[in-house]
C-alpha cells in the first residue's frame, strides 16, 4: 500500500536499485526455505540415500515408504486424537472465557477495571517456567477420578493441560478482545439497557456478533499456539501414550523411529494441521496478531 | 461473569508465581508439605557459589540472545516489512515464506536444525563447510567469543541462534508490516517532495509515528530473549548453551530433578529480570487507554 504516486514514479526513475530490491528479497526467502524444503525432501528419500550422500545431493529414487512407516510406528492417528482432546476445549474456553473478561472490563467503567485487564495482560508476558515447579507440585496433589484421568490425578491427565492452557492463554485474548471492544460505541450499551436487556443479553447478542472478527482472528492464532505447545505437556503429561502430537514427537530422536528419514516424514505429519490452518485463514492469522499490536 | 475466568488465570498463573518465591526461600524436595523448611537465601548462595558455572553462563547466553535478537532478526524483520511494503509483486507469497517458521510445529523445528542442517554427518552445513570432514555442531562447547574465566558465547550456542533467528525474523516482520500500512502516506510524500532521502524518511517521519509497534516490538524481543526454551530444550545440547528457563525445568525434570526449592529461586530470579519490563509496558499500554477513555 505504497503510495501510488511515488511507487510509480521511483519504479521509472532508479530501475537498478529495484532489481536489487526483488534480489534481496528473493534470496532471503530462498535462505529461509532452505531447512523446510530439505526437510520435504528427505521425507521422500530412503534413509540409505540420504546418509550416503547427505541431505542435499542428489536423488537416486523417490519414496513413500517413509510416510507408511511413519504414521504405523508413530501411531500418528492416536496421537492427533491426543491432541484434538486438548486443543478443542481448551479453544473453546479460552474464548469463551476471556471475552467475558474484556466485555466487562471494556464495556462497564468500573474502579478495578484497568488493574483486572492489567493482571491478564502482564500474566501473558510472564514466562512458563516461573509457574512450573508449584503448578507441578499443585497438579501431582489434585485427585481425579479415573473417567477424568488415566493417572488419578490432574498431572498426566488432559484436563490439566486444558486448564492450564485456558489459564495463561486468557492472559493474552483478554487483552486483544478488550481493546478491540473498546472501539465499539459506548451507546450500544446504553440501548440495550434502555430495551431492558439484561447483562448477558448484552454481551450475547450486541457485543459478541460485533466481535467475531476478533474472535474468528484469535482462534486460528491460539490454535496454532495451543497445538504448538510443547513445554506444559512435555512437564504435565510425562506419559507418552496421552501426550499430544507436538511433544510427543518432538524428542524425535530414538523413541519411536530409527532412521532421520521417518523422522521427516513425521514431523510432516505434525506439520501438517497448523500450515493449513495458516495458509487456508492467513488473513485471520495476522489480524489477530496485529489487533493486539495496533493499539500497543 | 468475570469471576471463573479471573480465578483460573490467578490461581494457575499468579499464585504459582508467588508460591515459586516463597519456595524458593526452602529447601523442599516436593514430597511432603511438612517437609519444607525454611532456609533462608541458601538456595540463592548456592546458585552464586556451587552452581555459579551454570548460572552465569545462563545470565551470559540470556543477555547475548537480548542482544543478538535486537541486532540481527529484530532489524532483520523490520527492513524485510519496509521492504516488503514497497508494492512488490508477490508480498503475499514472500510474507508466507518468512512467517512460516513461525507457525511450524516445534517438532518439525527440531527435526531441521537437529538433522537436516546440524547432523554432523551429513547435514546441510557440514555439506558445505565440513570439507569432507563431519562437524559436530551442537556438540561443540568449545568457545568462539571467550569473555574468559571459563565463560563466554560457545559454538554450540551460535548454532542454536541462527535457528532462532529464522523463527524470530518473520514474526517482527508480520508485526511491523501491519504497522506500515498503516502509516499516512502523504507524511512520507511530503518528506520526498522536501528533499528528504529515504533513509531520512524512515528515521524521522515513518519510524516516529509507528511508536505503538515499536514497544510492542521491543517488549517482544525482550520478552522471547528472557523466556526463550523451546529450541534449545529440543536440540538437546551436551552444555554451555543453557538459559535461565532451562536451569529451572532441570531442577524439575533433569538429573537434579525434585529439587522445588532451587528450581523456584531461579524461576524468581527469571521473574525478576521480566517483571520491571512487564509492569512498564502494562502501565504505559493502560495509561494511554485511560486518557483516551477520559478524553
Amino acid at each position: 500500500m505504497t503510495g501510488t504516486g511515488v511507487g510509480a514514479r521511483r519504479r521509472v526513475r532508479v530501475k537498478p536499485a529495484r532489481v536489487a530490491l526483488y534480489a534481496f528479497i528473493a534470496l532471503t526467502a530462498l535462505l529461509w526455505l532452505v531447512p523446510i524444503a530439505g526437510a520435504i525432501f528427505a521425507s521422500f528419500r530412503p534413509f540409505a540415500d540420504t546418509v550416503r550422500d547427505g541431505f542435499f545431493s542428489r536423488p537416486r529414487s523417490f519414496t513413500l515408504d517413509n510416510y507408511a512407516n511413519a504414521w504405523d510406528q508413530g501411531d500418528i492417528l492416536h496421537k492427533y486424537w491426543n491432541t484434538a482432546l486438548v486443543l478443542v476445549p481448551a479453544l473453546v474456553l479460552t474464548l469463551f472465557f476471556s471475552s467475558m473478561v474484556a466485555f466487562v472490563a471494556s464495556r462497564y467503567s468500573w474502579k478495578f477495571n484497568i488493574l483486572l485487564l492489567s493482571v491478564f495482560t502482564a500474566g501473558n508476558l510472564l514466562p512458563q517456567q516461573i509457574i512450573i515447579q508449584p503448578l507441578f507440585q499443585f497438579y501431582n496433589r489434585v485427585e481425579m477420578p479415573s473417567f477424568l484421568s488415566n493417572s488419578g490425578k490432574l498431572n498426566g491427565s488432559t484436563w490439566g493441560l486444558v486448564l492450564i492452557h485456558v489459564a495463561f492463554q486468557s492472559g493474552f485474548c483478554t487483552f486483544v478482545l478488550s481493546n478491540y471492544m473498546k472501539l465499539l460505541p459506548k451507546s450500544l450499551n446504553e440501548a440495550a439497557r434502555i430495551d431492558g436487556a439484561g447483562v448477558w443479553n448484552q454481551y450475547r447478542q450486541i457485543i459478541m456478533p460485533l466481535t467475531l472478527p476478533a474472535v474468528a482472528a484469535l482462534a486460528t492464532l491460539e490454535f496454532t499456539w495451543i497445538y504448538n505447545d510443547f513445554f506444559w505437556a512435555v512437564v504435565l503429561e510425562q506419559q507418552g501414550a496421552d501426550r499430544p502430537i507436538t511433544s510427543s514427537l518432538a524428542n524425535l530422536g530414538g523413541e519411536f523411529f530409527t532412521d532421520d528419514n521417518l523422522i521427516a516424514a513425521a514431523s510432516m505429519y505434525v506439520a501438517l494441521p497448523t500450515l493449513i490452518v495458516y495458509f487456508a485463514l492467513q488473513r485471520y492469522f495476522i489480524a489477530g496478531l496485529t489487533i493486539g499490536a495496533e493499539k500497543g | 461473569m468475570a469471576g471463573i475466568p479471573t480465578i483460573l488465570h490467578v490461581g494457575l498463573v499468579w499464585i504459582p508465581t508467588i508460591a515459586s518465591i516463597l519456595l524458593s526461600f526452602s529447601n523442599w524436595k516436593g514430597i511432603r508439605f511438612s517437609d519444607i523448611t525454611w532456609v533462608g537465601i541458601t538456595n540463592y548462595q548456592q546458585i552464586f557459589t556451587v552452581f555459579e558455572k551454570n548460572f552465569f553462563q545462563a545470565l551470559i547466553n540470556n543477555s547475548v540472545l537480548l542482544v543478538f535478537l535486537f541486532v540481527g532478526p529484530t532489524t532483520l524483520g523490520i527492513i524485510l516489512a519496509y521492504l516488503l511494503d514497497k508494492d512488490i509483486h508477490g508480498t503475499r507469497f514472500f510474507q508466507s515464506i518468512f512467517f512460516t517458521p513461525v507457525v511450524l510445529s516445534l517438532a518439525v523445528v527440531g527435526f531441521m536444525w537437529q538433522s537436516v542442517i546440524y547432523s554432523t554427518e551429513n547435514g546441510l552445513a557440514t555439506q558445505l563447510f565440513g570439507g569432507g570432514k563431519p562437524i559436530d555442531w551442537l556438540g561443540n562447547q568449545s568457545f568462539l567469543v571467550p569473555f574468559g574465566g571459563g565463560y563466554g558465547i560457545s559454538n554450540n550456542f551460535v548454532a542454536i541462534l541462527v535457528a532462532m533467528a529464522w523463527r524470530h525474523s518473520g514474526y517482527i516482520m508480520v508485526l511491523y508490516l501491519a504497522g506500515l500500512k498503516s502509516v499516512d502516506n502523504t507524511l512520507r510524500e511530503a518528506a520526498m517532495l522536501d528533499g528528504s532521502n529515504e533513509w531520512q524518511t524512515f528515521r524521522h517521519v515513518v519510524f516516529p509515528s509507528l511508536k505503538p509497534i515499536n514497544v510492542v516490538v521491543a517488549v517482544i524481543t525482550v520478552i522471547e530473549a528472557l523466556r526463550a526454551f523451546d529450541i534449545i530444550y529440543v536440540l538437546n545440547t551436551p552444555r554451555k548453551t543453557e538459559v535461565l528457563s532451562i536451569l529451572t525445568t532441570n531442577n524439575l525434570l533433569g538429573e537434579g530433578g525434585g529439587n522445588v526449592g532451587r528450581g523456584s529461586a531461579y524461576a524468581t530470579i527469571l521473574f525478576v529480570l521480566c517483571f520491571g519490563f512487564v509492569i512498564w509496558y502494562v502501565r504505559n499500554h493502560y495509561r494511554n487507554t485511560q486518557e483516551g477513555a477520559d478524553s
